[in-house]
């Protein structure tokens, strides 16, 4: 076992973990935090999308002790409280969802993209969004829903 | 997975004395992972690169581009330096996986790998790179062996990767829309000592098209490729593209690489 420290969510979490923990394990099954989820467990979909150190990784493909001194954002950390974070209220303004499976994933990969591509275009919307998978294929109103939350970010 | 060791060292030569002969480097993991999770490798202990600084970073000195060994595909993509002096390995980095691979893969673990279909070994062979390691400097031409082959010996460690600024260059890739790796991807570099194109996904590792570089040679146009052909015999042929069809591939984005040079 090795002990991690890290940041999840503005909280201070340590834990003794086997170092082949996967970072989305450790942090639904340790941590209970199981709005990320795991979709295909093979680095394609998506699902398990969270923010280490401010940039999109899946983190099924991450392995836990390698986030040790980390910040880590899942999707319950975006919102303040009550209020929703500007990406999540587009996506429910816009019903930027189906089953809404894939939908943490998206939000917080959308995020990051809005950070990097403060206005982005359609076109871009739709590329950086490539490494995750709608298996509803409803990314008509997942783009749409980007695209607000772009405007209402201030880009 | 099967279960290992882990160690996080501070520097270079913590990591090289780190690892054993049943241990590995682990650079950004976007290939490596998906590997132990499958249960295709297996190892005693992962010498993890990550907190080592100096393996990280891009400078531009004189003629080069210098980019260290774990600097990542979205740093590579997003470096006005790289922008500004090649930007045809920018545009290379930038259509790596997807956005969320480009932020954990490295450059250094990339061609480690030697994976036939990875983008970065047609950069390197067609811009005339070297590679850096703890103990030597290897021509990017004899790194590349063969198929997940390089010449690192066992415990070898990239550090950096150092590019020759080229007049002009261009990176055209078909990508499997799936996995986004190269189907084929053709990478053509206008350098001082004449034209150099280099081309992945296509045989088991990457390798030069001497017949394209002689025509560009003579005129550097998308024209003057089109028509070339590459013999089909020994090319990869799978599910997503038998070796003619790859053959055929070369010539196209050879064409729109040279087209797209700048």
């Amino acid at each position: 076992m090795t002990s991690v420290s890290m940041t999840v969510n503005g909280k201070s979490v340590t834990a003794d973990v086997a170092p082949n923990t996967l970072l989305v394990q450790f942090i639904r099954e340790n941590l209970r935090l199981t709005g990320t989820h795991v979709g295909c467990d093979t680095s394609q979909c998506g699902a398990c999308t969270v923010h280490v150190n401010g940039d999109s990784v899946k983190s099924c493909t991450m392995l836990a002790v390698q986030a040790d001194g980390a910040e880590v954002t899942t999707i319950e950390g975006l919102a303040n409280g009550a209020d929703l974070h500007p990406m999540q209220e587009a996506f429910k303004e816009n019903h930027g969802l189906q089953c809404g499976f894939c939908t943490p994933g998206m939000i917080m990969s959308a995020v990051d993209l809005v950070k990097r591509n403060p206005n982005p275009s359609e076109e871009t919307i739709r590329k950086e969004l490539e490494g995750n998978i709608c298996r509803c294929t409803g990314y008509h109103n997942i783009v749409k829903s980007v695209k607000q939350a772009s405007e209402n970010m201030g880009g | 997975m099967y279960s290992f060791e882990y160690e996080r060292p501070k520097g270079i030569s913590e990591a090289v004395g780190a690892v054993g002969e049943d241990d590995k480097f682990l650079a950004g993991g976007q290939s490596f992972l998906p590997t132990l999770k499958l249960r295709l490798a297996q190892v005693d202990k992962l010498v993890d690169l990550g907190s080592i600084a100096e393996l990280k970073g891009i400078t531009v000195s004189g003629n080069e581009v210098s980019i260290g060994a774990m600097t990542t595909h979205a740093t590579v993509a997003s470096s006005a330096d790289v922008k500004s002096s090649i930007p045809a390995l920018a545009h290379l980095a930038a259509h790596i996986g997807d956005a969320q691979v480009r932020n954990r893969g490295t450059i250094g673990g990339s061609i480690a790998n030697n994976d036939p279909a990875a983008d970065y070994p047609s950069a390197l062979v067609a811009l005339g790179a070297t590679v850096h390691t703890n103990n030597r400097t290897i021509a990017a031409e004899d790194f590349f062996v063969d198929l997940f082959e390089t010449a690192l010996e066992e415990g070898e460690l990239i550090t950096k990767v150092t590019f020759p600024i080229a007049e002009k260059a261009g990176y055209a890739k078909f990508p499997n829309p799936a996995s986004r790796f190269a189907l084929v991807g053709v990478f053509v570099a206008k350098t001082a000592s004449g034209v150099r194109v280099a081309v992945t996904g296509a045989g088991p590792s990457v390798f030069r098209q001497g017949d394209m570089e002689a025509a560009l040679d003579s005129n550097f146009s998308p024209d003057a490729v089109k028509g070339i052909k590459t013999d089909a015999s020994g090319l990869n042929s799978d599910i997503h593209a038998s070796a003619e069809y790859r053959a055929h591939l070369i010539s196209v984005m050879a064409s729109r690489a040279v087209a797209a040079a700048s």
